[in-house]
């Protein structure tokens, strides 16, 4: 039993730290993108990568101030957005989603690429660049601390609370922006964008506002992620981030605010229990070893995981959030 | 054209009104001059590959003006709508509205100079609110700008005024008690009349429909009808597409027939049905009716002929009888 409690502490910790966060901002940033506008960003994973080497590369090579770096990483976020969504968005949807799941994957490689090892130090990765950030902690970074049976390192601990800081300033942003005129139209967009210019609204403008929005949000996922694991290597930023951010939105609800926090957390939480709760079980015998060992458990989880989405699907379309009415609309 | 609006709804007399006025004396010619075009197409060419859809070498739209669009299917009425309205572009061709050329503006800008439009497809947007759905169709809203969305003070009273002027347009088309509903969840026709009232709350100097009466059952065409005799009323030019020639002949001021891109007749709508180029679109120039008593018997001849040459069976029976319907029919 104490196994088992351990083991659910462990997923709350996950459910509640900077990963977490790091998912949380990403799929704040798809919810702007795919829940309130209809736009689809699969490659929501590079943002967050440009993010985090805006920061990483600023800082250890160039030598810059952490904030300047902090600066370059939303810079670079919005130019990718721009690149990107200049020559899509007067275009049909699916060409969106094909131009950034390759620009995602490409420049994950190129980040990776012999020839770019001067600046992003290649598959190694740059470390080092978060002590400006670590000094601001106003408590002492090298203690652990205990926070409701869980312990914390000093530096977590900081990079948790500015990161779900500035996840609660992102909801309120977008809490803001969608009740308003603004956020009418986008929603509109999302139905029928043709409807809408038809009305006057100039479409293209607002799909670029949103895509760049939503970009912003996934680089400070990765500036947060990237300052929490102290590393920026590009094989953290597989894109599968994305699909797993999607993932939590539908779980929390898409187009609703707290949706994708909600969500993310839940994720975390229930990719980390999947884990440590399946090896308790194992370990104290509730799971007979010939059944499952625990060598199998970090394959199993994501089969147990892909089911519960499944039925999440088929019982819960609309997520926890949603309204079902809402949903079901497109079925009719 | 009256100083204020005054809504008669859908008794209206006919004589009164400005528009059938000042087309009395047109003469019935395509590409005829109008006392008082609002909107004036020039040599407006839209090829899709080696098919010519629209070719309109001149046409006015008269000002005030009920205009109906009619034409078999395939015609080129909606291409011709999308090219006036920016959602398409032409090969060449200038057109303009109230003087001010429109070949280079993009749909949305279109939209903002006054002439709106509707869909044939109706497009609700199913997940906003029937309410939502009107706002979105106010102009100038300065809540709709990114930074001072996140203002409300700046747009908190135009919003509200904005709701008390669709309330009003809802309860016009008694839609007011839906007004939370999702628009997903309306009828057919309810979704037009939706879609209507949302393009009025844009104040548009033109209305552009798309056949407003396709797919809504009678009654509801009456209502609609009404509506869209209100907007002469109003002051507003109407263009419409429609294939009902009830509706057509009830409410049109002037009526325009397109047919393989071209316009081929034009006139008030009693001069249509007369007009053998507008018979020949729809019928096709060897149409069977009527036919001459003696074109039929030779007809039934060389059909009778043929099914004895071919033998006897099923093929046989159903051959007289349909011919025996034919005949039946005149």
């Amino acid at each position: 039993m104490g196994e088992f409690i351990d083991a659910l502490a462990i997923a709350l910790k996950a459910g509640i730290g900077f990963q977490a966060v790091f998912l949380a901002l990403l799929a704040l940033g798809i919810n702007m993108q795919f829940g309130y506008t209809g736009l689809l960003n699969f490659g929501q994973i590079a943002f967050a990568m440009v993010g985090a080497y805006g920061i990483a590369v600023s800082v250890s090579q160039w030598g810059l101030n952490f904030w300047v770096g902090v600066a370059i990483g939303i810079a670079a976020a919005v130019a990718l957005a721009l690149l990107l969504g200049l020559p899509t968005l007067r275009l049909r949807a699916d060409y969106l989603a094909i131009a950034t799941i390759a620009s995602a994957e490409g420049l994950r490689l190129l980040f990776r690429s012999v020839s770019a090892t001067p600046v992003t130090n290649g598959s190694r990765g740059i470390s080092g660049f978060n002590s400006t950030f670590r000094e601001l902690a106003p408590w002492d970074t090298g203690r652990r601390y205990r926070i409701l049976g869980t312990f914390w390192s000093g530096a977590d601990l900081w990079v948790t609370t500015v990161g779900w800081t500035l996840v609660a300033l992102g909801c309120l942003l977008v809490w803001s922006l969608v009740r308003s005129p603004w956020g009418r139209v986008v929603k509109s967009i999302r139905e029928d964008e043709d409807a809408v210019r038809a009305l006057g609204k100039n479409v293209y403008v607002y799909k670029m506002q949103a895509l760049v929005l939503g970009g912003v949000f996934g680089a400070l996922g990765g500036m947060i992620y990237a300052i929490g694991t102290g590393s920026a290597t590009p094989d953290q930023y597989q894109n599968a981030n994305t699909f797993l951010a999607y993932a939590a939105l539908i779980l929390g609800g898409a187009a609703r605010v707290l949706g994708p926090v909600v969500g993310a957390m839940l994720m975390y939480f229930i990719i980390q229990f999947a884990d440590s709760g399946l090896r308790s079980l194992i370990e104290t015998g509730v799971i007979p070893e010939g059944l499952l060992s625990t060598t199998d458990v970090a394959q199993i989880r994501f089969v147990i995981i892909g089911l519960g989405l499944i039925l999440l699907l088929v019982f819960r379309p609309q997520g926890i959030f949603g309204d079902r009415r809402e949903v079901m609309l497109d079925a009719r | 054209m009256p100083a204020e609006p005054i809504r008669t709804g859908a008794t209206a007399s006919r004589d009164r009104l400005p528009a059938r006025e000042a087309l009395r004396d047109v003469p019935w010619e395509v590409g005829v001059a109008k006392p008082d075009p609002t909107i004036v197409v020039d040599g407006v060419i839209r090829t899709f590959g080696g098919l010519t859809a629209v070719s309109v070498d001149h046409l006015e739209i008269q000002r005030g003006g009920i205009t109906g669009l009619i034409g078999p299917n395939g015609a080129g009425k909606t291409t011709l709508f999308n090219l006036l309205t920016g959602f398409d572009q032409p090969d060449g061709g200038t057109w303009s509205f109230d003087g001010r050329p429109l070949g280079k503006l993009a749909s949305h800008q279109v939209a903002r100079l006054g002439v709106v439009r509707t869909f044939q497809l109706t497009k609700a947007l199913s997940r906003l609110t029937v309410l939502q759905n009107m706002l979105l169709g106010a102009q100038g809203q300065r809540g709709e700008g990114f930074f001072s969305a996140l203002v409300p003070g700046l747009w908190r009273g135009q919003e509200q005024a904005n709701t008390e002027k669709a309330l009003e347009l809802l309860r016009r088309f008694k839609l007011d008690a839906k007004k939370d509903d999702f628009a997903g969840t309306l009828s057919g026709g309810q979704r037009k009349l939706l879609e209507m009232a949302r393009a009025l709350m844009s104040d548009p100097k033109v209305v552009m429909l798309d056949e407003p009466m396709a797919g809504v059952n009678p009654a509801l065409t009456q209502s609609l009808l009404g509506h869209v005799k209100d907007l002469r009323e109003q002051g507003m030019t109407v263009i419409f597409v429609e294939h009902d020639m009830d509706v057509v002949r009830d409410i049109s001021d002037w009526v325009v027939v397109m047919a393989a891109g071209n316009v081929i007749a034009e006139g008030p709508p009693e001069s249509i049905s007369q007009n053998q180029a507008v018979v020949d679109a729809y019928l096709g120039a060897h149409h069977d009716a009527p036919l001459t008593i003696e074109e039929e018997d030779a007809q039934l001849a060389e059909a009778e002929a043929s099914i004895s040459r071919q033998g006897r069976g099923g093929g046989e029976s159903l051959s007289s009888d349909a011919t025996h319907r034919k005949g039946g029919d005149r």
